[in-house]
């Protein structure tokens, strides 16, 4: 156990940490969490690598936005000794406060079962053109069950995978969409659940590989970092993995998307797992400012700096998640958007979650829409 | 494991104020009903959550049985209800993830109802008799190691 914190050091080069103590400044759960420190936390992996880090609760606070990571002078992976250390914590029995009474968990641990006979695909109407195998398959992740477990706040999180699918037909592409796809095991590796990730990945590869594809769309930012960057790292996969504004991006460079008029002011979140951690911040831009007549307005923390929708991977939702959503919204609003376009699940459900919250108030109140939804929408035939 | 010989595991969630007594009152009248029912006691069949049901059956459990007041004579006035909104949705879920619908049910016993209780009971249990293990049980077991618990 103390080998392995102590690999983690090495590997994150907490050892240059020079305790001036940015990343708590910056730290955007530290700014309402006066208890929670980045800082210390590295502190305590040096020192000792011992229980004492193990059972602090705080190593389920983070939200691993990476923040940190980008602030820190010494260049310390903040973020992949959290990372190690979950994992070690999980061994001994240490746990994560799920938010959601742990539904999205059971719901995932349920998934790493073999032979399971899903239904999940009644969302697909006949305008979507799918097929069983073919070159590029749409991964969806679990935005059909997010869409059931959040119908009380009326999100729609499918909305961004039919877009998805219909700027792909427009592009000619016929995607595949797996019938009996997997969880990509994102939230269960980042809650230390490291044995159940690893039956997820090897499902969803084996699966992948049976359908003959060789590139795979996200259009969900966790999905698309655990392709990248965790399932190489334990398994053998060679896809080519593509986000769904890169696609886009593209085809506008190559003049083949066209649209419509969109006579509205709007501003972008960026969401930590396509920003931070896989330095996307262009490509998003991009496809909003190809709509003609749109007023794009950026918010004053935006790209590297932008905070994080104040959840990640369903553990610790507290009222310090929601004042950094209402911080976050205030922030969006204050840019006099009418329109705040986001590019991920998780994002829309968190902030749409902060403005149900009767005391959120009206500066805190604005339209958000998917970025793939509002681009779809506006796709010239 | 064949049909003849498998015996299977059902959670029931009973509220406070109506399923429960109704259960304790199946006892006390010596009513018979089976054994595979293992009862967990909640305030309110409204606090039964997506995420009590769905662990349940990430532990093996073969059937839930939720079991509330009626509508008009719940304890908190709206608890049973809340119960039936949120049943909409964890049956979705269940269905959507591979369960067959029929593994979970909502009933409403009072708690003059001892009979009904000992009845939902004996037909909740031969339904998830005749479905057989569940879907996740048939597979490994290692789901099972998250919670501490081992099943013998």
């Amino acid at each position: 156990m103390k080998n392995s914190i102590a690999a983690a050091v090495k590997e994150s080069k907490a050892y240059l940490c020079l305790e001036c103590g940015k990343c708590t400044g910056i730290c955007p759960i530290s700014r309402f969490n006066h208890g929670y420190s980045p800082r210390i936390l590295v502190n305590k992996a040096i020192r000792s690598g011992n229980l004492d880090l193990l059972k602090d609760k705080n190593i389920w606070a983070c939200l691993t936005c990476k923040l940190c990571d980008e602030r820190c002078p010494a260049g310390i992976d903040y973020i992949n000794l959290t990372l190690a250390t979950r994992l070690e914590a999980q061994k001994i029995g240490e746990e994560a406060i799920c938010s959601h009474g742990g539904a999205a968990q059971s719901l995932m641990r349920i998934m790493a079962t073999p032979n399971l006979e899903q239904k999940r695909m009644d969302w697909i109407d006949n305008e979507l053109k799918i097929t069983q195998s073919g070159e590029v398959l749409y991964f969806v992740g679990c935005l059909p069950y997010f869409d059931v477990l959040f119908s009380d706040i009326e999100v729609n999180t499918l909305k961004a995978a039919k877009a998805s699918i219909k700027i792909l037909n427009h592009l000619g592409i016929t995607p595949v969409v797996l019938s009996q796809e997997r969880c990509c095991g994102h939230d269960l590796l980042w809650g230390g659940d490291l044995e159940n990730f690893k039956k997820l990945a090897e499902y969803n590869i084996n699966e992948i590989k049976k359908s003959g594809a060789k590139k795979i769309i996200f259009s969900c930012p966790e999905g698309y970092r655990t392709f990248k960057i965790d399932y190489p790292k334990y398994f053998e996969c060679d896809f080519k993995v593509q986000h769904i504004t890169e696609v886009i991006s593209e085809a506008i460079s190559n003049n083949t998307l066209k649209f419509k008029n969109f006579d509205k002011v709007v501003t972008f979140q960026d969401p930590c797992r396509l920003g931070r951690h896989l330095g996307i911040y262009d490509e998003p831009r991009n496809a909003i400012t190809a709509v003609p007549d749109l007023k794009f307005i950026e918010m004053v923390r935006s790209r590297k700096r932008a905070i994080c929708c104040g959840v990640s991977a369903w553990m610790n939702c507290t009222t310090y998640s929601k004042s950094i959503q209402l911080a976050r919204l205030k922030e969006a609003k204050e840019t006099e958007a009418e329109l705040l376009v986001l590019s991920c699940p998780k994002c829309e459900i968190h902030f749409n979650c902060a403005m149900k919250d009767e005391k959120a108030g009206k500066q805190a109140k604005i339209e958000t829409i998917q970025l793939v939804t509002l681009i779809a929408d506006l796709v010239k035939e | 494991m064949d049909n003849q010989t498998f015996e299977p595991k059902i959670v029931a969630f009973c509220c406070n104020w109506c399923s429960y007594p109704a259960a304790d009152g199946a006892g006390v009248s010596r009513l018979q009903y089976p054994t595979n029912i293992r009862i967990v006691r909640v305030m309110c069949g409204g606090r039964v959550t997506p995420s009590f049901v769905l662990k349940a059956f990430e532990l093996v459990q073969m059937g839930v049985l939720v079991a509330t007041c009626h509508f008009e004579d719940c304890h908190y006035m709206f608890g049973a209800r809340k119960a039936a909104d949120v049943h909409k949705i964890t049956e979705r879920l269940t269905e959507m993830i591979g369960i067959e619908k029929e593994r979970l049910k909502l009933d409403w016993i009072s708690s003059a109802e001892a009979t009904k209780f000992a009845k939902v009971s004996k037909e909740f249990v031969e339904t998830v008799r005749k479905l057989g293990p569940s879907p996740i049980k048939k597979q490994n077991l290692d789901v099972l190691t998250k919670s501490g618990l081992n099943e013998k």
